[in-house]
């Protein structure tokens, strides 16, 4: 058998939602110690918080940050629709308000990414 | 292997938990199941093939098996919805169960599970009590009422990843018992029921991700049942009433 | 995953969904016109309101992500829970520490 041949059938939109939920949170995780570092900085460091606030000016960074903000929106919305869920009573269209969540968290990182450049 | 359009190239799982697929060429006809498949290859081309089956008319649940990466009631999957032009069908046994022999599984892990979500009704009365009055518009009842007809089929569980990801979860089937118990007034097992499911493999491992929703051949919702039962505990435990 | 763990990381989701919409509106309005030490600084120097903001953040992100990184280790890593569960203890204590330092940074 090949590696978790179970994978290639799983299409589903609410299934791809919660994969979506859970790898964007990883990678804020990962990405949030980083975050705070950096920040710091700005402590005793500030001349050095700006030299890497210039350094990150250039494109790839700018497409990383909006990346970021992708993450953080789809990470918000998925998770307001499971704590809708599970606090309130059922509602169908679940499909539905997770594409919309996808949807609206690529446009505001799309937004973010064409202002910052 | 070259395919006519009227057969099927059919792959069946023989072995146990190690095993292979095994491909057999099977006439197509019209309204074929895909039990109606498997029967074929167990009567006219191989007898030592295990499979389940029993009513044949979609009430038992007994013929659930993967078919095509889907966990299904083969007995109401019919070839040409599921094969398509190319003819092809990969039928397996359900995931998250172990293997018996071929297509048949051991439900008892599954069954377990249900005895420990504690999933049977404690009663609260005998025979020499009033027999008590429940409306079936009561808003208990209709919750009880929309979970009820699950027949343990096992297809929620194969379907969902949690259970697949984590051996303490419960599962779909289970959970959702016990929230048919929950808001059953009749019940006295409460206190114990909802301490099974607010313990580690319980409820809160669920994350809806809804695929024992969208496999139910019934068209059950245990994703809500569970969600029903996250908001039970919930309060129970910001009242004391539950020691994790 | 219990019902402890389940209401502190549902109960610190809830608080920061208006926690991180701020936090989305503050990076789409200190990013208007490239971002700088100076611009950050004078905002967030000495001021009281965004301390108990991001303290408040830290403090919920760090319990929130600790319990998320718990039951992903529980289920896609081969490490039995009670070992996950005192790895993500960890990181949660982690975050609140580099979270913390970072917010005294910018507001002191």
């Amino acid at each position: 058998m090949t590696i978790a041949p179970h994978l290639k059938h799983r299409t589903g939109t609410l299934w791809l939602a919660a994969l979506i939920h859970r790898l964007s949170g990883l990678a804020l995780a990962i990405f949030l110690p980083l975050h705070f570092l950096v920040l710091a900085l700005a402590l005793h460091r500030a001349a050095q918080l700006d030299a890497f606030l210039r350094r990150t000016d250039q494109p790839l960074v700018k497409l990383a940050e909006a990346l970021l903000v992708f993450l953080l929106t789809v990470h918000l919305l998925g998770g307001l629709r499971v704590l809708v869920i599970e606090n309130f009573d059922w509602r169908d269209g679940q499909k539905q308000l997770a594409t919309l969540a996808a949807t609206i968290s690529a446009i505001v990182a799309f937004v973010f990414l064409v202002r910052v450049f | 292997m070259p395919e006519t359009s009227n057969e099927l190239s059919v792959s069946l799982w023989r072995g146990g938990a190690e095993g292979r697929y095994e491909t057999y060429r099977v006439p197509r006809r019209d309204s074929q199941t895909v039990l109606d498949v498997v029967t074929y290859v167990q009567r006219h081309i191989d007898p030592t093939l295990s499979y389940r089956f029993a009513c044949r008319v979609g009430m038992c649940g007994s013929c659930a098996m993967t078919v095509n990466g889907r966990p299904r009631w083969t007995c109401r999957t019919h070839v040409a919805k599921v094969a398509g032009s190319s003819g092809r069908l990969e039928i397996g046994p359900l995931e998250n169960l172990p293997v018996i022999k071929d297509l048949a599984t051991d439900m008892a892990p599954f069954f377990d599970k249900w005895r420990e979500a504690k999933g049977a009704f404690a009663p609260s009365r005998t025979r020499a009590d009033d027999i008590p009055r429940i409306r079936p518009d009561s808003p208990a009842r209709i919750a009880a009422d929309a979970a009820i007809e699950c027949i343990n089929c096992g297809v929620c569980y194969a379907a969902c990843d949690t259970v697949r990801w984590n051996t303490d979860y419960l599962g779909p089937a289970a959970l959702n018992r016990a929230w048919t118990l929950v808001n059953d007034e009749r019940d006295a097992g409460n206190a114990a029921r909802l301490g099974a499911v607010a313990a580690s493999g319980g409820c809160h491992a669920c994350h809806s991700h809804q695929s024992c929703q969208e496999h139910c051949p019934l068209a059950l919702n245990p994703t809500a049942s569970i969600a029903g039962l996250k908001r039970r505990t919930a309060a129970a435990y910001l009242k004391g009433e539950l020691k994790p | 995953m219990n019902v402890r763990l389940y209401v502190w990381q549902r109960a610190t989701a809830a608080l920061m969904v208006p926690l991180v919409a701020i936090h989305i509106a503050v990076i789409f309005y200190a990013t208007r016109q490239g971002l700088s030490a100076a611009d950050i600084l004078s905002r967030t120097r000495g001021s009281i309101a965004w301390a108990a903001y991001y303290g408040l953040f830290v403090a919920a992100v760090s319990i929130h992500a600790a319990i998320g990184v718990r039951n992903v280790l529980a289920e896609w890593s081969p490490l039995p829970e009670r070992y996950a569960g005192r790895l993500a203890l960890f990181f949660g204590l982690l975050l609140a520490a580099l979270g913390a330092r970072a917010v005294a940074a910018v507001v002191l």
